[in-house]
């Protein structure tokens, strides 16, 4: 589980869809060392910002570093934490608000792993892997996102 | 050397292009920012990093690898 592993690739075009989200948790019911999962879910918030409201992100990235990045990520979570596995999606393209664009997904045969596992993975994300967020606007005006 | 300079997030609309490829003599990302400058004077007002064989690098590093990007602050998630 530790091992060296390539790569994969994390985006998926446009949103996560709810029923993906369940056919994850659903495949792991034969993986019986696990006793408990631990789930972030990022959503596409409808910010207002000066009289306007945001209608959806539209994700861009520097596919091979974020790719990159995100498996630095993976191997450095196993070796912090005790986990069974570990899963992320990102979206790329348009995600409108409401629905989900990022989706972490970490189990282990012990809840207090989870908990401290899954904070660890998404602030990772969020401070190393290139990923754009460009804010659309109802008028379809734009800005850039910046992470808080 | 030939380097694919890739542009990133709002930096691609400054430059008005994802990448493109521009002759280099010099040796350093400073002299490579530099150059970027004149080409682009929006350019410097903006906050980005340069990564080169996908990771970040600093201003006095030497370019070694013909892919260059721009990379402005990060929002993912």
């Amino acid at each position: 589980m530790t091992t060296e592993k390539k790569p994969k690739n994390v985006f998926k075009e446009g949103a996560i869809s709810s029923e993906f989200i369940a056919k994850s948790i659903a495949k792991h019911q034969s993986k019986t060392a696990i006793g408990a999962h631990n789930i972030f879910l990022g959503q596409v918030r409808a910010d207002k910002i000066d009289g306007k409201t945001v209608s959806g992100i539209e994700y861009t990235a520097y596919k091979e570093m974020a790719n990159a990045k995100f498996h630095e990520i993976r191997e450095a979570t196993f070796s912090r934490f005790d986990l069974t596995c570990m899963h992320i999606y990102h979206s790329l393209g348009m995600v409108k608000t409401g629905e989900i664009c990022l989706f972490v997904f970490v189990s282990s045969p012990r809840r207090k792993e989870v908990f401290k596992a899954l904070e660890y993975v998404v602030e990772e994300i969020k401070a190393k892997v290139p990923v754009y967020g460009k804010e659309v606007f109802e008028d379809s005006t734009h800005q850039w996102k910046v992470n808080s | 050397m030939q380097l694919q300079i890739k542009y990133f997030g709002l930096l691609a609309e400054i430059t008005n292009c994802d990448q493109e490829t521009l002759e280099f003599s010099k040796s350093q990302v400073s002299d490579l920012l530099k150059e970027l400058y004149i080409k682009y004077p929006l350019l410097k007002q903006k906050d980005f990093k340069v990564a080169q064989n996908h990771e970040i690098v600093s201003n006095n590093s030497n370019i070694t690898n013909p892919e260059i990007a721009l990379l402005p602050p990060f929002s993912g998630g």
